[in-house]
């Protein structure tokens, strides 16, 4: 049972393991790159961005190309760290 | 339990690899491209015969302009062909897997494949300028075998093994003057159809059958 504690009850949705693997590979990912990546809804995306942000797990940069806000996310060390326990976890319960 | 397990893992791995590697590389495209270039150094083997020239005991500095001339539009061509035949199973490939071809991956890989290769370029250019006529084709498979080195790490690890073998025939090539032209088509020719078959089998075979 104790393995099962140490899932990490953030990265329970498919969608937010796809965010953070995509974030894991590569550095400044923006959200419509990122919506390619998961084929997933604009507020679907939003949301489960907007939940691993508020755990400090992403950092966002907002910037202007020509009059469009762009939207870039960053995996942050925290993020990275969480992630990866969360992944050895998975692996220890598969092993057994 | 251990199936969503399973699931989640495969998830992330597809996820990972999507994002940062070209995975829409088509083996086809290494198979005609191959086959051009072997077209490409038959051709070039009867514009020496025909120039009276032999090959194989190659005299550089009795080379004559329209033989050289000849030559090298022979190499554009051969060349325009392989990139065209690249392009075209490559954006097939990838419309078949439904990926996008124009990603921030994408023009990674051009990238660093275009440093090595436009430097070969010029460093080829340079020895036509100089009449170092023997090392021109040698030089084409190091430059060529450092470029895929680069970029293989934005696109299946194969490639990587394909820049090292390319590498090696070149420089053994250097060293071997009047067969150039065998190990040129070696590494453009075989060496492309070897790869693009065992990455057609590795890639696209085993999803067909899905």
């Amino acid at each position: 049972m104790s393995l099962i504690n140490q899932l990490n009850k953030d990265f329970e949705s498919r969608v937010r393991l796809g965010i953070m693997s995509v974030l894991v590979v590569n550095a400044w990912v923006d959200f419509l790159e990122m919506k390619e990546h998961l084929q997933v809804t604009d507020g679907n995306l939003a949301s489960h961005i907007n939940a691993l942000e508020q755990k400090k797990y992403v950092e966002v940069k907002k910037e202007f190309v020509g009059k469009k806000t762009k939207t870039s996310y960053k995996i942050t060390k925290q993020g990275r760290q969480a992630f990866e326990a969360h992944i050895n976890a998975l692996e220890k319960l598969l092993k057994g | 339990m251990n199936e969503n397990i399973r699931e989640d893992l495969q998830h992330i791995r597809k996820m990972m690899e999507q994002s940062s590697r070209f995975i829409s590389l088509s083996g086809m495209s290494g198979v005609v491209a191959g086959i051009i270039a072997i077209i490409g150094a038959g051709v070039a083997y009867f514009i020496y015969d025909a120039d009276g020239s032999n090959y194989m005991v190659g005299f550089p500095e009795m080379y004559n302009r329209q033989m050289i001339s000849r030559l090298v539009i022979l190499a554009l061509l051969v060349l325009a062909g392989a990139l065209t035949s690249g392009i075209l199973f490559t954006v097939k490939n990838s419309k078949r897997k439904g990926l996008k071809i124009w990603t921030a991956t994408t023009r990674q890989l051009l990238l660093s494949l275009a440093v090595p290769l436009i430097a070969g370029g010029l460093f080829c250019i340079a020895c036509l300028y100089q009449h170092y006529f023997t090392i021109v084709a040698p030089a084409t498979l190091v430059f060529y075998g450092l470029a895929l080195v680069n970029a293989a790490r934005y696109t299946y690890s194969d490639i990587q093994n394909l820049g090292y073998c390319e590498i090696l025939l070149g420089i053994v090539a250097l060293f071997i003057p009047g067969y150039t032209l065998f190990f040129w088509a070696l590494g453009f020719g075989v060496l492309h159809i070897v790869y693009g078959l065992v990455m057609y089998r590795k890639y696209e075979k085993k999803e067909d059958l899905n």
